[in-house]
């Protein structure tokens, strides 16, 4: 039995200190807004998840392509096991958006390219999941899911930008304000602290899971590994 | 190693033919294989117009298309025909060389691995232009819309090109696969989607008769979508079809 490094669990009750701090800053440090209320708290981890979802698919393509130059298994490793992490903060995303919306847009979903811009961007990623299911020579699962986070990545800076672009009610908190959106509000100095502290905590939450991913991974190999040797013995 | 080598000088062989003509050659010679066939056998063509004719007739039933709604959901309708027909194609056209072993007879051609994509995509391209072609004026007739007009067809065009170049990229991998014939569309619609929302809004446009002003934007998308996958397919092509 392989022993959990020093250096992840010093950073996993690290994370969990930072996160708590986020709570607080978020919960309590943060002043309220005027119009929206404490349901503008949930705009924090709103955008940290989504964030998170960003960068995990962002670094799903970089290390699906150094896969694909280099053909060594580990690229593919961080490549899966960063989708999955995403998956899950994109979800995230979507649901506090729908928490949110539900007060101030007075609906839990809308056809607002956002919104649909960002479930495709999580379909996309659940289909990556899937065809890794459907085959079972590792190096081509690893060759296919490297295309296919090569290919399904135009869907992040579409999503990123589609309420830049797009007529669209989502409103845009960071770099410039449109009339039109519903819930758009000017952060005030602590704000923005408590604001780029979550994105700073949710980034640590994601490259500890990550790493806890990598290693279960690893392990799961050994297992697999184990149990040939055991089986041809 | 050895093969790696053997790959490297084989390649340099053929630019130093200065090749491009042989390239356009094979690429040539394989759309002409998949032409070919499909006409000796006429099986994709017809099960996608089958197909292609059974998505109209539930449209018909489930949004009751009067003149009022036609008016308004005509390019939807036709799209999501397009959409579905072009998979049924595109996961038999792929099907059809893996399972009799022709796939590894390509790949065994002393061509470069994208002629091979190109040649698929351009076949599979001109099978979703005659569906579409039939279709078109199908529905021109049973629903006394004209359907026949340049920017239409240019967005068709378009579209399908899009369609196509993507769908030769995923199916080729899809067929790979133990669920295969599930996974194509769960690997394609969410990846078409911009193009699709793209095609749907510039027929439209066309088929209202909006600005041209308006209609723009969408057909720059379109074309931007073209241009992107086209050149991600003939880089990725090789690592898909690799053994």
């Amino acid at each position: 039995m392989e022993r959990i490094p020093k250096a992840l669990i010093v950073l996993t009750w690290l994370t969990s200190a930072v996160f708590v701090v986020a709570l607080y800053l978020v919960l309590f440090w943060a002043p309220q807004e005027a119009i929206m209320g404490d349901v503008q708290r949930v705009f924090y981890f709103h955008v940290a998840a989504g964030w998170v979802g960003g960068l995990a698919f962002l670094v799903t393509a970089i290390v699906g392509g150094i896969y694909l130059a280099r053909g060594e298994q580990r690229w593919d490793r961080i490549a899966v096991a960063s989708v999955e992490i995403g998956v899950v903060f994109t979800f995230i995303n979507i649901v506090t958006g729908s928490i949110w919306a539900r007060p101030i847009w007075n609906t839990w979903w809308t056809w607002d390219p956002r919104l649909v811009t960002a479930t495709i961007m999580l379909l996309i990623y659940i289909a990556y999941i899937m065809l890794r299911q459907g085959i079972e020579d590792p190096d081509r699962r690893a060759r296919f899911g490297a295309v296919y986070g090569i290919v399904g990545f135009i869907s992040v800076p579409l999503t990123f930008l589609s309420i830049r672009i797009f007529r669209t009610i989502h409103p845009i908190v960071v770099g410039g304000s449109d009339p039109t959106a519903l819930g758009a509000f000017n952060m005030t100095a602590d704000m923005r602290v408590a604001f780029f502290f979550s994105l700073f905590t949710f980034t640590l939450i994601y490259v500890t899971l990550l790493w806890h991913r990598l290693r279960l991974q690893h392990l799961a190999e050994k297992i697999e590994e184990r149990k040939l040797t055991a089986l041809s013995a | 190693m050895p093969p790696t080598t053997e790959i490297v000088e084989h390649k340099i062989e053929t630019s130093a033919d200065g090749s491009l003509r042989a390239y356009l050659r094979s690429i040539g010679a394989i759309v002409w294989k998949d032409l070919a066939a499909e006409f000796r056998s006429r099986e994709l063509i017809g099960a996608m117009l089958v197909f292609a004719a059974l998505v109209i007739l539930i449209f018909n039933f489930a949004l009751e298309l009067d003149i009022r709604t036609r008016e308004t959901v005509t390019s939807g309708v036709l799209w999501v025909t397009f959409a579905f027909a072009g998979t049924l194609g595109l996961n038999r056209s792929m099907a059809i060389e893996k399972d009799r072993g022709c796939l590894d007879g390509l790949l065994l051609a002393p061509v470069d691995r994208s002629a091979i994509y190109f040649g698929k995509a351009i076949g599979n391209l001109f099978f979703m232009l005659i569906v579409e072609a039939i279709i078109l004026p199908m529905y021109s007739v049973l629903y006394n819309v004209n359907l026949f007009q340049p920017g239409l067809i240019l967005v068709i065009l378009l579209g399908s090109i899009g369609y196509t170049a993507v769908g030769t990229l995923l199916a080729s991998m899809a067929v790979q696969a133990r669920t295969r014939d599930m996974l194509l569309p769960i690997l394609l619609f969410p990846v078409l989607i911009p193009l699709l929302l793209a095609a749907v809004k510039a027929s439209n446009g066309f088929l209202q008769g909006f600005e041209m002003a308006e209609i723009m934007p969408w057909i720059n998308v379109m074309i931007a979508y073209d241009v992107i996958f086209i050149a991600v397919a003939f880089m990725v092509f090789d690592f898909v079809v690799e053994e």
